[in-house]
């Protein structure tokens, strides 16, 4: 027999919610699914009338359902926003070539300007050069590090305030159960925050940090949004596919429980002696970008790769043989200088035409 | 009988990556046996049967990433004519003549 939605009363349900157990039907699940977000939005004051706001845009699902909700959410409630779609190349041969494909089609139809910001034009190196280097069992840390700098440094080139990503509930409840196992307190710490700031970085939010990824899944299908889905060809991070096929169990004997796993981490409190002993942050001394060390993690690595002792950024013996061999020389490759946004964009963009 | 009333004819749907288990095809017509036995008990087909029925016939590699105990994989969302299973009884639905059926991984990397 078909169910009735529990909001209108009316239409047929569709849909039973992840985090409420209501039975809701298409056009009622779509108000919602928005209104949430830009609740979401709202109470964190993420945005001021005019910023320029950056999508980290992979073509993948929360990423491409990101930017028609902002989109969407910036033209309803006159946000008066600025928005632009950031993709990080990470060289990538069969999976992120592809992916930018629909990145570029995101561009015409949600007519945003795109910056494409790729690994070689940065590090001088792509992940199948590195991958060819290191083999397949660190790599996802080399690719973790300098994706994480390029977004900055992307968004400085186009000279945003601010960088949305589409990190869903899902994830950072997974972050939550990653950073407790391997007691890593200072990230436990500030891993649920909905906005974090270094600084002189550039502000990074998650909209969806309360959306379930089942919603965002179904969104998709719904609304017939086009997404890439293809694994990264390089091994996934098997440390969080661990976490994730505990917490994906987890939903299915109680939906509820990543939601409440992200709240048990916003209600974590690191003690003021903990935090007394955590790493200040500093700035590199050879490019300029935010470190806890005299050396950026990116710039570690980038030098064990160009001296050909690519595992000196990830083992401590590594480490101490690279240091063993004297100071980098001068003719080095390293990461142009890190200069953060002010002004006006350092770069083209590719308008929609 | 005729043969009409002993099959069942099923759309399926494979996205989220699922395809790629699948010979890479998204969309996949179907006859499914309108009864079956299980336990040497006759009754009418249900999704249970067509998921079974999938990983037999027409999953190509990894059954793990589709199927985990008796179910789909945990983080595989299926839709019955376009609703969530989950409103439908999930696994004991019983298939109708020209259902159509999705299953989409979420479980793909943003």
């Amino acid at each position: 027999m078909p169910k009735t939605c529990a909001l209108c009363k009316k239409s047929r349900a569709i849909l039973k919610r992840p985090k409420t157990g209501q039975q809701i039907c298409k056009e009622c699940f779509f108000y919602v699914f928005e209104t949430e977000v830009h609740n979401t939005i709202t109470e964190s004051k993420l945005f001021q009338p005019g910023d320029r706001v950056a999508i980290g845009a992979s073509g993948g699902k929360d990423s491409t359902v990101l930017a028609y909700v902002m989109k969407t959410l910036n033209e309803r409630y006159n946000y008066g926003l600025n928005l632009f779609l950031l993709s990080i190349d990470e060289g990538i041969t069969g999976y992120r070539d592809d992916s930018l494909e629909t990145v570029k089609r995101n561009q015409e139809q949600y007519d945003m300007p795109l910056k494409i910001l790729s690994y070689d034009e940065l590090y001088g190196w792509t992940m199948d050069a590195i991958v060819a280097e290191v083999g397949r069992k660190n790599n996802c840390t080399f690719c973790g590090v300098f994706r994480r700098q390029a977004l900055d440094r992307g968004a400085a080139m186009l000279n945003v305030d601010h960088i949305v990503t589409g990190h869903n509930a899902d994830d950072i409840a997974e972050t939550v159960l990653m950073n407790i196992m391997r007691g890593d307190i200072a990230r436990l710490g500030r891993c649920t925050l909905i906005c974090t700031q270094g600084e002189d970085t550039i502000r990074r939010s998650k909209p969806f940090k309360y959306t379930y990824e089942k919603e965002i899944v179904m969104y998709a299908y719904f609304k017939k949004l086009d997404y890439f889905s293809t694994e990264c060809i390089y091994s996934p991070d098997a440390y969080r596919g661990h976490a994730r096929t505990f917490l994906k169990g987890l939903e299915a004997a109680r939906p509820s429980a990543i939601i409440d796993i992200i709240h048990s981490g916003e209600a974590f409190e690191v003690s003021e002696e903990v935090k007394a002993t955590q790493k200040l942050q500093q700035t590199c001394k050879r490019c300029g970008y935010m470190s806890s060390n005299e050396l950026c993690k990116a710039c570690t690595l980038l030098e064990g790769l160009e001296r050909g002792m690519a595992s000196s950024g990830i083992t401590e013996r590594a480490r101490k043989r690279l240091e063993a061999e004297g100071p980098a020389p001068d003719s080095l490759r390293t990461i142009p200088f890190f200069k953060p946004p002010s002004g006006n964009p350092t770069v083209t963009i590719e308008v929609p035409s | 009988m005729s043969n009409s009333e002993n099959f069942l004819a099923i759309r399926v749907e494979f996205g989220g990556g699922l395809e790629l288990l699948f010979s890479n095809q998204r969309s996949h017509k179907l006859k499914i046996p309108a009864n079956i036995s299980k336990n040497s008990v006759g009754k009418p087909a249900d999704i249970d049967y067509l998921i079974h029925h999938l990983r037999d016939n027409l999953l190509k590699e990894r059954k793990e990433l589709f199927m985990e105990k008796d179910t789909v994989r945990p983080g595989i969302l299926v839709l019955i004519n376009d609703t969530d299973w989950e409103l439908e009884g999930e696994g004991d639905y019983i298939l109708q003549n020209n259902d159509e059926i999705v299953f989409i991984s979420t479980l793909h990397g943003g």
